[in-house]
């Protein structure tokens, strides 16, 4: 099966081992994937920041992308590693895009084929083994738009418990959200700074050697805020690299 | 009341330092929470799991009084007039105020008790009664305590004085009845009691809210956990329901059936203590009034005059707009309950009535888009409020519609707008994208330099202000990615 990867606009500037993370899981899993290079965002920021005329026109190309990776590779799906992407592409573009039957109709083509990574791996592969090991205990975040847009809950934690010596170990309110909220992080600094703390302090209640979720933006706020409290060693991954077997620091190829 | 929700950042951020109020808000969302999830547990245990299906019935009931408000009130106005109250209408505070001084002059009130009205806190009723001389006395117990701290504004639409706890309100008692400070519940309790008891007996006109109006009985319902809106609107001769027009519902039924959805979502309790259905004027004991009995003249008890207020205050300006949903709002509070950056800041912040989600949207469209800037922009979108609200309300939606709106109006600072439109300029065309992804790059790895967080970040200092922003791993994807498939 051939299956299109949007890596998203943090995974790419950010920390690329999540993107090559996820091809391993991808491939492991007998796909073929496909990176449309000319990709950038899914327009979400602008779609949540009010600039809905920008949120269109990055769901025309991010649609438009699909279709030719469809057209000219057969990819049958387009798989994501954040579920705020996922949540976007699946529940935002056919709204974004109602006023125009045409595009509309596109755009729906494109949501019920777009999934978020580990929905992908359980929903649609029913995957049974991943590469990875874990030496170690986990936490378990929930990020919001993947857990209330698209009911990711139990998908990355059924993958977790594939991981050899992975102990999952849930923090409470796992499900709250982290404070991050994209632009909101950086226009309401101080109270997303607030609410990170609050999560921080729940994480640290679980006492698991690694803090895990599946989006970048939710791990870069809690990561700053632990490292801000003093925590040096609590580790935060994205869970494609946990379950790829890669951490950030030996991810990448060079 | 005074709105100042345009000074909602600095307001908020000076909240965060505020020990006692972060003490006070921890306990109460642990309560909300808690609640309202065992609540709805039980609920789901004992129905086989149909809160959602319950929450789609609020939704389709709200949404029916909506669509088609003007037919409801019209209904409404005709039953509760055959029930001998009087249906007044408000465009805004303004109005409300001299409807209620004209009422209280007519039958020549000198003190008035009320019930919680979250319409008389937008008129700023208290302030103009007593302007007029009339003494108003708040008689449920948070906004008695309210009204004694000097008029404060309430920092939740249920739980007005959240934001303070036990200790502060024992000062408080001591200080103001000069009674000797004591700091058990049930006590201070009894002493508000004991000094309410006075005025309910004293006061010639009582002031409530509504938390429903019914239009098949022309009734209004009251919805307490104190009883005080028991007293408000049955021992003075003079009632007075201060309520907006959105709070109609068709039936008892559709009553019943909101009554399932409101006190779980808001306190977590099956029944509020008091549930009161008021109609018309003195017929035997307020509560006994709801059946259909057209014979009044054996009545007894109860007010001889009652008068609806019914208020419009910027809600009309909702119907048939893309914002109509949030009419069908029950003013529960689960919303602010659930709400990461309520829970975090508290009410007052918000700078008017409402906080929270509800409160975000609805001050901006009540009181003018401009003059609430912050409100719809001070949410992570992170749809709690939508999963937990019982009538439905797609909050987030709402706020993301409100900050369109203030971008289509130009209502966004220069430097934002700019920044996005050049954002979007790049995202859109990938080469170019590419350049300035590595420029941003370039720039994070000079900011790191070698470390594992960036302390200080140039661009964002309100995301380092509070925390570290973790280094990149050097390259793009799109780099990386084009180096390990091209051969080299
Ligand atoms: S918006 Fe919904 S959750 Fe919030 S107060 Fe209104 S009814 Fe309750």
């Amino acid at each position: 099966m051939r299956v299109a990867l949007f890596v998203t606009c943090l995974v790419d500037l950010l920390r690329p081992s999540i993107g090559f993370a996820a091809i391993k899981l991808l491939e492991n899993a007998g796909c073929t994937v496909e990176v449309a290079a000319t990709q950038t965002c899914c327009g979400q920021p602008a779609y949540n920041g009010g600039d809905r005329a920008a949120a269109i026109a990055l769901a025309r190309k991010t649609i438009a992308e699909f279709e030719h990776c469809q057209r000219d590779q057969g990819c049958a799906y387009l798989v994501t590693p954040s579920g705020s992407c996922a949540d976007q592409i699946r529940n935002a573009y056919p709204a974004l895009l109602a006023d125009d039957p045409a595009w509309q109709s596109r755009a729906e083509h494109l949501a019920a084929r777009a999934y978020e990574l580990t929905d992908f791996l359980v929903t649609v592969l029913h995957v049974e083994s991943v590469p990875g090991d874990f030496a170690g205990s986990v936490s378990y975040h929930d990020s919001c738009s993947g857990l209330r847009g698209l009911g990711i809950r139990e998908q990355p934690r059924a993958l977790l418990a594939l991981v050899p010596g992975l102990t999952l170990r849930e923090m409470p309110a796992a499900e709250e959200c982290c404070g991050f909220g994209g632009a909101f992080s950086i226009k309401f600094g101080a109270i997303s700074a607030a609410i990170a703390e609050k999560k921080c302090v729940n994480a640290r209640l679980a006492a698991a050697d690694a803090l895990v979720g599946g989006d970048l933006g939710c791990l870069l706020n809690i990561e700053g805020k632990l490292r801000r409290m003093g925590d040096r060693h609590t580790r935060v991954l994205h869970v494609a690299e946990v379950l790829a077997g890669v951490s950030t620091a030996d991810a990448t190829p060079n | 009341m005074q709105q100042q929700s345009m000074f909602f950042k600095a307001r908020a951020t000076a909240t965060l330092a505020d020990v006692g109020l972060q003490a006070n808000l921890r306990q109460a969302k642990g309560k909300f929470v808690d609640s309202r999830a065992q609540a709805v547990a039980d609920y789901d245990r004992e129905n086989e799991g149909d809160f959602e299906a319950l929450r789609l019935a609020g939704e389709a009931i709200r949404k029916r009084v909506v669509d088609d408000l003007d037919s409801w009130l019209e209904v409404f106005e005709e039953r509760a007039t055959a029930r001998g109250a009087s249906v007044l209408w408000a465009r805004d505070g303004q109005e409300i105020c001299d409807l209620v001084l004209d009422i209280a002059r007519t039958h020549g009130v000198q003190k008035v008790i009320k019930s919680k009205s979250m319409l008389s806190e937008e008129a700023g009723l208290n302030q103009a009664l007593e302007a007029a001389g009339v003494r108003p006395v708040e008689t449920d117990l948070g906004e008695y305590i309210l009204q004694i701290a000097g008029n404060e504004p309430p920092s939740h639409i249920i739980a007005p004085v959240m934001h303070k706890n036990v200790d502060q309100v024992a000062d408080l008692f001591a200080r103001t009845h000069g009674t000797p400070r004591q700091t058990a519940i049930p006590a201070l309790t009894r002493e508000a009691r004991a000094v309410l008891r006075e005025h309910f007996v004293s006061a010639e006109m009582g002031i409530s809210g509504a938390n429903f109006l019914i239009a098949e009985t022309g009734s209004a319902a009251l919805v307490t956990n104190e009883g005080n809106g028991r007293m408000v609107s049955s021992l003075p001769k003079v009632h007075v329901v201060i309520t907006g027009i959105e709070k109609i519902v068709p039936t008892l039924a559709d009553f019943a059936t909101l009554m399932r959805l409101l006190p779980r979502s808001a306190t977590g309790q099956v029944i509020s203590n008091y549930v009161s259905l008021l109609t018309g004027k003195a017929r035997g004991s307020a509560e006994e009034s709801t059946t259909a009995a057209t014979d009044a003249t054996d009545a007894t008890d109860g007010p001889e005059h009652v008068y609806f207020i019914l208020v419009d205050n910027g809600r009309v300006g909702l119907l048939g707009s893309e914002f109509q949903s949030m009419l069908a709002c029950i003013r529960c509070g689960a919303c602010l309950n659930h709400c990461p950056v309520y829970q975090t800041i508290g009410g007052h912040a918000y700078g008017w009535v409402y906080p929270g989600p509800m409160g975000s949207v609805l001050t901006p469209l009540l009181r003018g888009v401009e003059k609430a800037l912050d409100l719809p922009q001070a949410s992570t979108l992170c749809q709690q409020c939508s999963v937990v609200c019982p009538v439905r309300i797609p909050l987030p939606e709402l706020l993301r519609k409100l900050r369109e709106r203030q971008t289509r109006a130009g209502l966004r600072p220069r430097g934002e707008r700019l920044a996005w439109r050049l954002w979007a300029w790049l995202a859109a065309r990938p080469g170019c994208y590419d350049l300035a992804t590595r420029a941003a790059l370039r720039y994070l790895n000079w900011l790191a330099g070698g470390r594992e967080r960036i302390e200080v970040l140039g661009i964002a200092p309100g995301w380092s202000a509070g925390r570290d922003f973790p280094a990149p791993q050097g390259k793009t994807f799109r780099q990386l990615y084009r180096q390990q498939t091209k051969p080299r």
